[in-house]
Protein backbone atom coordinates (compact mmCIF):
# COMPACT_ATOMS: atom_id res chain seq x y z
CA UNK A 1 0.00 0.00 0.00
CA UNK A 2 1.30 3.45 -1.11
CA UNK A 3 2.52 5.46 1.98
CA UNK A 4 1.09 8.95 -0.26
CA UNK A 5 -1.82 8.64 -2.00
CA UNK A 6 -3.51 11.90 -3.74
CA UNK A 7 -6.93 11.93 -5.20
CA UNK A 8 -7.01 14.58 -7.44
CA UNK A 9 -8.43 15.73 -11.13
CA UNK A 10 -6.04 15.83 -13.79
CA UNK A 11 -7.63 18.80 -15.43
CA UNK A 12 -8.18 20.35 -11.58
CA UNK A 13 -5.65 23.80 -10.96
CA UNK A 14 -5.92 22.66 -7.30
CA UNK A 15 -5.26 19.46 -7.76
CA UNK A 16 -1.93 20.34 -9.77
CA UNK A 17 -0.99 22.52 -7.02
CA UNK A 18 -0.97 19.55 -4.70
CA UNK A 19 1.12 17.59 -7.89
CA UNK A 20 3.62 20.48 -7.51
CA UNK A 21 4.41 20.31 -4.19
CA UNK A 22 4.90 16.52 -3.75
CA UNK A 23 7.47 16.99 -6.74
CA UNK A 24 9.12 20.07 -5.53
CA UNK A 25 9.90 17.64 -2.37
CA UNK A 26 10.96 14.29 -4.02
CA UNK A 27 8.10 12.65 -2.70
CA UNK A 28 6.28 9.70 -3.75
CA UNK A 29 3.15 9.16 -4.32
CA UNK A 30 0.01 7.26 -6.32
CA UNK A 31 -2.26 9.24 -8.04
CA UNK A 32 -5.85 8.22 -8.28
CA UNK A 33 -7.89 10.66 -10.95
CA UNK A 34 -11.72 11.50 -9.18
CA UNK A 35 -14.06 12.31 -12.32
CA UNK A 36 -15.79 14.61 -10.08
CA UNK A 37 -17.77 16.30 -12.07
CA UNK A 38 -19.68 13.25 -12.44
CA UNK A 39 -18.89 11.10 -10.01
CA UNK A 40 -17.70 10.86 -6.57
CA UNK A 41 -16.02 7.61 -5.11
CA UNK A 42 -16.81 5.58 -2.01
CA UNK A 43 -13.14 6.81 -1.38
CA UNK A 44 -13.28 10.12 -1.29
CA UNK A 45 -16.16 10.33 0.41
CA UNK A 46 -14.44 7.96 2.76
CA UNK A 47 -11.59 11.06 2.77
CA UNK A 48 -13.35 13.87 2.12
CA UNK A 49 -16.96 13.68 3.65
CA UNK A 50 -17.14 17.50 4.41
CA UNK A 51 -16.26 18.83 1.21
CA UNK A 52 -16.68 15.55 -1.22
CA UNK A 53 -13.97 17.77 -3.22
CA UNK A 54 -10.80 16.79 -4.82
CA UNK A 55 -7.80 16.78 -3.72
CA UNK A 56 -7.13 14.93 -0.75
CA UNK A 57 -3.68 13.77 0.18
CA UNK A 58 -3.28 10.85 2.04
CA UNK A 59 -0.46 10.03 3.84
CA UNK A 60 -0.24 6.93 6.26
CA UNK A 61 -4.15 6.39 5.83
CA UNK A 62 -4.81 9.90 7.07
CA UNK A 63 -6.94 12.35 4.87
CA UNK A 64 -5.92 15.72 4.55
CA UNK A 65 -8.50 18.25 2.17
CA UNK A 66 -8.37 21.70 1.02
CA UNK A 67 -5.20 22.66 -1.36
CA UNK A 68 -3.97 24.87 0.93
CA UNK A 69 -3.89 23.59 4.15
CA UNK A 70 -2.39 20.18 2.07
CA UNK A 71 -0.08 22.46 1.07
CA UNK A 72 1.14 23.50 4.39
CA UNK A 73 1.06 20.15 5.51
CA UNK A 74 3.64 18.78 2.93
CA UNK A 75 6.20 22.05 3.78
CA UNK A 76 5.95 20.87 7.63
CA UNK A 77 6.00 17.09 7.05
CA UNK A 78 8.74 16.50 4.12
CA UNK A 79 12.04 18.80 4.92
CA UNK A 80 13.46 17.39 1.26
CA UNK A 81 13.25 19.97 -1.52
CA UNK A 82 12.66 23.66 -1.64
CA UNK A 83 10.55 25.06 1.46
CA UNK A 84 7.00 26.39 -0.01
CA UNK A 85 6.75 28.75 2.98
CA UNK A 86 9.28 30.85 4.32
CA UNK A 87 10.80 30.03 8.22
CA UNK A 88 10.14 33.63 9.53
CA UNK A 89 6.56 33.99 10.73
CA UNK A 90 6.10 37.47 9.06
CA UNK A 91 6.99 36.39 5.75
CA UNK A 92 4.62 33.37 6.48
CA UNK A 93 2.14 35.69 7.43
CA UNK A 94 2.07 36.85 3.93
CA UNK A 95 2.36 33.91 1.77
CA UNK A 96 -1.31 32.89 3.89
CA UNK A 97 -2.38 36.45 3.17
CA UNK A 98 -1.65 36.40 -0.58
CA UNK A 99 -2.95 32.55 -1.16
CA UNK A 100 -5.82 33.70 0.60
CA UNK A 101 -6.52 36.81 -1.40
CA UNK A 102 -5.92 34.60 -4.42
CA UNK A 103 -8.43 32.08 -3.35
CA UNK A 104 -10.63 34.20 -2.29
CA UNK A 105 -10.81 36.88 -4.43
CA UNK A 106 -9.03 36.28 -7.75
CA UNK A 107 -9.89 32.84 -8.74
CA UNK A 108 -13.68 33.35 -8.29
CA UNK A 109 -14.05 36.62 -9.82
CA UNK A 110 -11.88 35.05 -12.61
CA UNK A 111 -13.75 32.09 -13.20
CA UNK A 112 -17.26 33.89 -13.38
CA UNK A 113 -16.05 36.71 -15.50
CA UNK A 114 -15.25 33.60 -17.84
CA UNK A 115 -18.35 31.64 -17.25
CA UNK A 116 -20.65 34.47 -17.07
CA UNK A 117 -22.37 37.25 -20.09
CA UNK A 118 -23.57 40.52 -19.99
CA UNK A 119 -23.57 42.75 -17.46
CA UNK A 120 -22.80 40.25 -15.00
CA UNK A 121 -19.26 39.31 -17.18
CA UNK A 122 -18.79 43.59 -17.64
CA UNK A 123 -19.15 43.36 -13.70
CA UNK A 124 -16.60 40.49 -13.15
CA UNK A 125 -13.90 41.86 -15.62
CA UNK A 126 -13.66 44.89 -13.46
CA UNK A 127 -13.59 43.15 -10.45
CA UNK A 128 -10.47 41.08 -11.95
CA UNK A 129 -9.14 43.90 -13.71
CA UNK A 130 -8.54 45.40 -9.92
CA UNK A 131 -7.51 42.52 -8.73
CA UNK A 132 -4.79 41.13 -10.51
CA UNK A 133 -3.91 45.19 -10.71
CA UNK A 134 -2.92 44.27 -6.69
CA UNK A 135 -1.05 41.19 -7.71
CA UNK A 136 1.19 42.97 -10.43
CA UNK A 137 2.12 45.75 -7.62
CA UNK A 138 3.30 42.50 -4.97
CA UNK A 139 5.44 41.22 -7.75
CA UNK A 140 7.20 44.71 -7.98
CA UNK A 141 10.73 43.57 -9.22
CA UNK A 142 10.72 39.99 -7.98
CA UNK A 143 11.04 37.11 -10.32
CA UNK A 144 8.31 35.10 -8.40
CA UNK A 145 5.88 35.86 -5.47
CA UNK A 146 8.32 33.99 -3.65
CA UNK A 147 11.70 35.98 -4.48
CA UNK A 148 13.59 34.04 -6.85
CA UNK A 149 12.36 30.66 -6.73
CA UNK A 150 9.05 29.74 -6.40
CA UNK A 151 7.17 29.25 -3.89
CA UNK A 152 3.45 28.48 -2.08
CA UNK A 153 2.26 31.93 -3.86
CA UNK A 154 3.18 30.60 -7.11
CA UNK A 155 1.85 27.61 -6.97
CA UNK A 156 -1.34 28.70 -5.46
CA UNK A 157 -1.56 31.74 -8.58
CA UNK A 158 -1.20 28.77 -10.91
CA UNK A 159 -4.50 28.74 -12.27
CA UNK A 160 -3.52 32.65 -13.92
CA UNK A 161 -0.40 31.31 -15.44
CA UNK A 162 -2.34 28.48 -17.61
CA UNK A 163 -6.12 27.80 -16.99
CA UNK A 164 -7.39 31.60 -17.17
CA UNK A 165 -5.13 31.89 -20.71
CA UNK A 166 -6.86 28.54 -21.80
CA UNK A 167 -10.14 30.04 -20.97
CA UNK A 168 -9.62 33.68 -22.84
CA UNK A 169 -8.44 31.73 -25.62
CA UNK A 170 -12.52 30.17 -25.98
CA UNK A 171 -14.90 32.59 -24.46
CA UNK A 172 -14.40 36.50 -25.15
CA UNK A 173 -13.20 37.59 -21.42
CA UNK A 174 -10.06 39.36 -22.02
CA UNK A 175 -8.88 40.75 -18.54
CA UNK A 176 -5.35 39.99 -18.42
CA UNK A 177 -2.95 40.96 -21.17
CA UNK A 178 0.60 41.20 -21.72
CA UNK A 179 0.47 44.66 -22.32
CA UNK A 180 -1.77 45.72 -19.44
CA UNK A 181 0.36 43.41 -16.41
CA UNK A 182 3.76 43.29 -18.33
CA UNK A 183 5.15 41.90 -14.59
CA UNK A 184 2.28 39.45 -14.45
CA UNK A 185 3.53 38.49 -17.70
CA UNK A 186 7.09 37.85 -17.48
CA UNK A 187 6.23 35.84 -14.00
CA UNK A 188 3.47 33.55 -16.41
CA UNK A 189 6.75 33.40 -18.67
CA UNK A 190 9.39 32.14 -15.97
CA UNK A 191 6.68 30.25 -13.62
CA UNK A 192 6.00 27.93 -16.68
CA UNK A 193 9.80 27.63 -17.67
CA UNK A 194 10.09 25.84 -14.47
CA UNK A 195 10.76 22.16 -15.44
CA UNK A 196 8.72 20.99 -12.01
CA UNK A 197 5.42 23.34 -13.61
CA UNK A 198 6.28 22.63 -17.49
CA UNK A 199 6.11 18.86 -16.92
CA UNK A 200 3.10 18.66 -14.34
CA UNK A 201 0.72 20.56 -16.83
CA UNK A 202 -2.61 19.33 -17.86
CA UNK A 203 -1.99 18.74 -21.60
CA UNK A 204 -3.45 21.85 -23.30
CA UNK A 205 -5.78 20.48 -26.36
CA UNK A 206 -7.61 17.78 -23.45
CA UNK A 207 -8.20 20.97 -21.31
CA UNK A 208 -9.45 22.99 -24.22
CA UNK A 209 -11.90 20.21 -25.27
CA UNK A 210 -13.29 19.74 -21.76
CA UNK A 211 -13.85 23.25 -21.86
CA UNK A 212 -15.52 23.96 -25.04
CA UNK A 213 -17.45 21.14 -24.00
CA UNK A 214 -18.74 22.71 -20.47
CA UNK A 215 -19.32 26.29 -22.55
CA UNK A 216 -21.39 24.71 -25.05
CA UNK A 217 -23.72 22.52 -22.40
CA UNK A 218 -23.91 25.77 -20.63
CA UNK A 219 -25.00 27.93 -23.47
CA UNK A 220 -27.92 25.00 -24.64
CA UNK A 221 -29.45 25.49 -21.06
CA UNK A 222 -29.27 28.90 -20.88
CA UNK B 1 13.87 34.90 20.93
CA UNK B 2 11.67 37.91 20.97
CA UNK B 3 13.61 41.28 21.64
CA UNK B 4 13.20 42.78 25.07
CA UNK B 5 11.55 45.90 23.42
CA UNK B 6 8.23 44.64 21.61
CA UNK B 7 5.30 46.75 20.28
CA UNK B 8 2.27 45.28 19.64
CA UNK B 9 -1.00 47.34 18.94
CA UNK B 10 -4.52 46.49 17.77
CA UNK B 11 -6.31 48.35 15.66
CA UNK B 12 -9.97 47.11 16.33
CA UNK B 13 -13.55 47.75 16.55
CA UNK B 14 -15.28 46.57 20.32
CA UNK B 15 -18.08 45.04 18.47
CA UNK B 16 -16.27 42.81 16.07
CA UNK B 17 -16.25 38.81 16.88
CA UNK B 18 -12.69 38.91 14.61
CA UNK B 19 -11.23 41.51 17.10
CA UNK B 20 -12.53 39.45 19.67
CA UNK B 21 -10.94 36.53 18.95
CA UNK B 22 -7.73 37.94 18.30
CA UNK B 23 -7.50 39.49 21.46
CA UNK B 24 -8.21 36.13 23.26
CA UNK B 25 -5.62 34.94 21.73
CA UNK B 26 -3.27 37.87 22.96
CA UNK B 27 -4.26 37.23 26.34
CA UNK B 28 -3.61 33.61 26.49
CA UNK B 29 -0.27 33.98 25.62
CA UNK B 30 0.18 36.98 28.31
CA UNK B 31 0.81 39.67 25.52
CA UNK B 32 0.92 43.18 26.10
CA UNK B 33 -0.41 45.78 24.02
CA UNK B 34 -2.38 49.00 22.73
CA UNK B 35 -5.51 48.77 21.52
CA UNK B 36 -6.68 51.59 19.25
CA UNK B 37 -10.50 51.56 18.37
CA UNK B 38 -11.36 52.04 15.05
CA UNK B 39 -14.82 54.06 14.00
CA UNK B 40 -15.85 51.61 10.92
CA UNK B 41 -17.92 54.49 9.54
CA UNK B 42 -15.38 57.05 9.50
CA UNK B 43 -12.34 54.61 8.59
CA UNK B 44 -8.90 56.31 9.83
CA UNK B 45 -6.27 56.65 7.58
CA UNK B 46 -4.14 54.22 9.70
CA UNK B 47 -6.53 51.42 9.20
CA UNK B 48 -6.72 52.01 4.91
CA UNK B 49 -2.69 52.73 5.15
CA UNK B 50 -2.37 49.16 6.80
CA UNK B 51 -4.90 47.23 5.49
CA UNK B 52 -5.11 48.59 1.76
CA UNK B 53 -6.83 45.69 0.43
CA UNK B 54 -9.86 44.73 2.67
CA UNK B 55 -9.80 47.90 4.89
CA UNK B 56 -10.97 45.95 7.61
CA UNK B 57 -10.01 45.07 11.24
CA UNK B 58 -8.83 43.45 13.07
CA UNK B 59 -5.34 44.55 12.11
CA UNK B 60 -2.22 43.63 14.38
CA UNK B 61 0.83 45.92 14.27
CA UNK B 62 3.92 43.93 15.70
CA UNK B 63 6.87 46.28 16.19
CA UNK B 64 4.97 48.62 13.13
CA UNK B 65 5.01 45.62 10.84
CA UNK B 66 1.03 44.67 10.20
CA UNK B 67 -0.70 41.31 9.76
CA UNK B 68 -4.35 41.33 8.89
CA UNK B 69 -7.06 38.68 8.45
CA UNK B 70 -8.18 37.21 12.10
CA UNK B 71 -7.21 33.20 11.32
CA UNK B 72 -3.83 34.49 9.92
CA UNK B 73 -3.39 36.72 12.78
CA UNK B 74 -3.45 34.18 15.44
CA UNK B 75 -1.00 32.36 13.81
CA UNK B 76 1.23 34.64 13.31
CA UNK B 77 1.06 35.34 17.29
CA UNK B 78 1.18 31.27 18.22
CA UNK B 79 4.41 31.18 15.77
CA UNK B 80 6.03 34.11 17.02
CA UNK B 81 4.92 34.03 20.96
CA UNK B 82 5.54 30.22 22.09
CA UNK B 83 4.36 29.95 25.44
CA UNK B 84 0.92 28.39 25.79
CA UNK B 85 1.08 26.79 22.47
CA UNK B 86 -2.59 27.09 20.52
CA UNK B 87 -2.29 24.79 18.06
CA UNK B 88 -0.85 21.14 18.01
CA UNK B 89 3.05 20.36 17.11
CA UNK B 90 2.30 17.72 15.39
CA UNK B 91 1.53 18.67 11.58
CA UNK B 92 -1.44 16.62 10.97
CA UNK B 93 -3.21 17.29 13.76
CA UNK B 94 -2.57 20.96 13.58
CA UNK B 95 -3.45 20.66 9.19
CA UNK B 96 -6.97 19.36 11.46
CA UNK B 97 -6.94 22.40 13.29
CA UNK B 98 -6.45 24.13 10.48
CA UNK B 99 -8.89 22.51 8.35
CA UNK B 100 -11.70 22.87 11.10
CA UNK B 101 -10.53 26.70 12.13
CA UNK B 102 -11.48 27.18 7.98
CA UNK B 103 -14.20 25.20 7.78
CA UNK B 104 -16.02 27.71 10.58
CA UNK B 105 -15.49 30.90 9.42
CA UNK B 106 -16.35 29.59 5.49
CA UNK B 107 -18.99 27.94 5.82
CA UNK B 108 -20.90 28.36 9.04
CA UNK B 109 -19.75 32.18 9.96
CA UNK B 110 -19.78 33.58 6.52
CA UNK B 111 -23.29 32.63 5.85
CA UNK B 112 -24.55 33.39 9.38
CA UNK B 113 -23.01 37.09 8.83
CA UNK B 114 -24.39 37.14 5.55
CA UNK B 115 -28.03 36.22 6.59
CA UNK B 116 -28.06 39.51 8.51
CA UNK B 117 -27.20 41.65 5.54
CA UNK B 118 -30.01 39.63 3.29
CA UNK B 119 -33.90 39.78 3.99
CA UNK B 120 -36.61 37.21 2.39
CA UNK B 121 -35.86 34.40 0.62
CA UNK B 122 -31.68 34.91 0.41
CA UNK B 123 -31.64 35.22 3.88
CA UNK B 124 -33.79 32.02 4.47
CA UNK B 125 -31.22 30.66 2.18
CA UNK B 126 -28.17 31.78 4.16
CA UNK B 127 -29.63 30.66 7.51
CA UNK B 128 -30.42 26.88 6.13
CA UNK B 129 -26.50 27.00 4.61
CA UNK B 130 -25.17 28.21 8.39
CA UNK B 131 -27.60 25.37 9.98
CA UNK B 132 -26.63 22.49 7.46
CA UNK B 133 -22.99 23.32 8.12
CA UNK B 134 -23.33 23.83 11.97
CA UNK B 135 -24.70 19.90 12.23
CA UNK B 136 -21.24 18.90 10.47
CA UNK B 137 -19.22 21.55 13.17
CA UNK B 138 -21.28 19.35 15.58
CA UNK B 139 -20.19 16.05 14.11
CA UNK B 140 -16.56 17.26 14.42
CA UNK B 141 -16.62 17.94 18.17
CA UNK B 142 -15.87 14.67 20.56
CA UNK B 143 -18.63 13.98 23.17
CA UNK B 144 -17.36 15.04 26.41
CA UNK B 145 -13.86 16.97 25.33
CA UNK B 146 -14.13 20.31 27.31
CA UNK B 147 -13.03 21.88 23.97
CA UNK B 148 -12.26 21.49 20.60
CA UNK B 149 -9.21 19.76 20.50
CA UNK B 150 -9.56 18.03 24.14
CA UNK B 151 -8.71 19.43 27.59
CA UNK B 152 -6.63 22.68 26.70
CA UNK B 153 -7.99 25.59 24.63
CA UNK B 154 -6.61 26.24 21.35
CA UNK B 155 -6.65 27.20 17.64
CA UNK B 156 -10.55 26.56 16.74
CA UNK B 157 -11.89 27.74 19.99
CA UNK B 158 -10.68 31.09 19.61
CA UNK B 159 -11.07 31.35 16.11
CA UNK B 160 -14.53 30.22 16.22
CA UNK B 161 -16.53 29.58 19.76
CA UNK B 162 -17.87 33.14 19.84
CA UNK B 163 -20.29 32.31 17.05
CA UNK B 164 -22.49 30.83 19.88
CA UNK B 165 -23.46 34.59 21.22
CA UNK B 166 -23.49 36.18 17.91
CA UNK B 167 -25.52 33.77 16.62
CA UNK B 168 -28.05 34.16 19.31
CA UNK B 169 -28.27 37.91 18.49
CA UNK B 170 -28.53 37.15 14.63
CA UNK B 171 -31.66 34.55 16.01
CA UNK B 172 -33.73 37.55 18.06
CA UNK B 173 -33.00 40.06 15.47
CA UNK B 174 -33.87 38.26 12.05
CA UNK B 175 -36.24 35.92 14.50
CA UNK B 176 -34.69 32.91 12.61
CA UNK B 177 -33.45 29.78 14.38
CA UNK B 178 -29.60 28.52 13.51
CA UNK B 179 -28.55 27.24 16.75
CA UNK B 180 -31.17 23.77 17.54
CA UNK B 181 -30.77 22.31 20.95
CA UNK B 182 -31.92 19.11 19.78
CA UNK B 183 -29.01 18.55 17.48
CA UNK B 184 -26.34 20.81 18.49
CA UNK B 185 -25.93 19.73 22.13
CA UNK B 186 -22.25 19.47 21.76
CA UNK B 187 -21.86 23.11 19.75
CA UNK B 188 -23.68 24.81 22.74
CA UNK B 189 -21.52 23.00 25.20
CA UNK B 190 -18.49 24.03 23.61
CA UNK B 191 -19.62 27.50 23.38
CA UNK B 192 -20.42 27.84 26.56
CA UNK B 193 -16.88 26.19 27.72
CA UNK B 194 -15.24 28.28 26.02
CA UNK B 195 -16.54 31.47 26.95
CA UNK B 196 -16.66 31.15 30.40
CA UNK B 197 -12.87 30.64 30.72
CA UNK B 198 -11.94 33.86 33.11
CA UNK B 199 -9.38 35.06 30.95
CA UNK B 200 -11.91 34.78 27.45
CA UNK B 201 -15.23 36.05 29.42
CA UNK B 202 -13.15 39.53 30.52
CA UNK B 203 -12.49 40.55 27.16
CA UNK B 204 -16.24 39.80 25.80
CA UNK B 205 -18.62 42.74 24.83
CA UNK B 206 -21.48 43.02 26.68
CA UNK B 207 -24.34 41.04 25.49
CA UNK B 208 -26.76 43.65 25.90
CA UNK B 209 -24.44 46.40 24.06
CA UNK B 210 -23.84 43.58 21.29
CA UNK B 211 -27.15 43.26 21.07
CA UNK B 212 -28.06 47.23 21.09
CA UNK B 213 -26.07 48.11 18.29
CA UNK B 214 -26.57 45.40 15.98
CA UNK B 215 -30.38 46.44 16.00
CA UNK B 216 -29.18 49.78 15.02
CA UNK B 217 -27.25 48.55 12.32
CA UNK B 218 -29.97 46.13 11.00
CA UNK B 219 -32.11 48.94 11.07
CA UNK B 220 -29.42 50.56 9.36
CA UNK B 221 -29.17 47.88 6.48
CA UNK B 222 -32.82 47.83 5.70
CA UNK B 223 -33.37 51.20 5.33
CA UNK B 224 -30.53 51.37 3.01
CA UNK B 225 -32.01 48.19 1.13
CA UNK B 226 -35.16 49.75 0.54
CA UNK B 227 -33.48 52.80 -0.62
CA UNK B 228 -32.31 50.82 -2.94
CA UNK B 229 -35.01 49.25 -3.76
CA UNK B 230 -37.79 52.05 -3.13
CA UNK B 231 -40.25 49.70 -1.72
CA UNK B 232 -40.76 48.80 1.99
CA UNK B 233 -39.33 46.13 3.25
CA UNK B 234 -41.46 43.54 4.99
CA UNK B 235 -40.12 41.33 7.90
CA UNK B 236 -37.20 41.79 9.97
Amino acid sequence: MAEVKLFGNWASPFSCRVEVALKLKGVEYEFINEDVQNYKSPLLLKYNPVHKKVPVLVHNGKPISESLVILEYIDETWETGPSLLPKDPYERALVRFWTKFFDEKCLPALWNGCWSVGEEQEKAKEESTELLKILEGTLSDKKFFGGDTIGMVDIVANFISYWLIILQELVGFQVYTKEKFPKLGEWMDDYLNCNIIKENLPPKEKLTAIFRARFEAAAVTK
Amino acid sequence: MAPEKELVQLIGFWGSPYVLSVRWALKLKGIEYEYHEENLLKKSPLLLQYNPVYKKVPVLLHNGKPLVESLMIIQYIDETWKQNPLQPQDPYERAKTLFWAKFAHEKCIAPMVSSFFKIGEEQEKCVKEACEHLRTLESALEEGKRFFGGETIGFVDIAAAWMGCWARIIEEILSVKLIDEEKMPRLIAWFSNVVEVPALKECMPPTQNLLEHNIKFRKFLVAAAERLQSVPLTGN
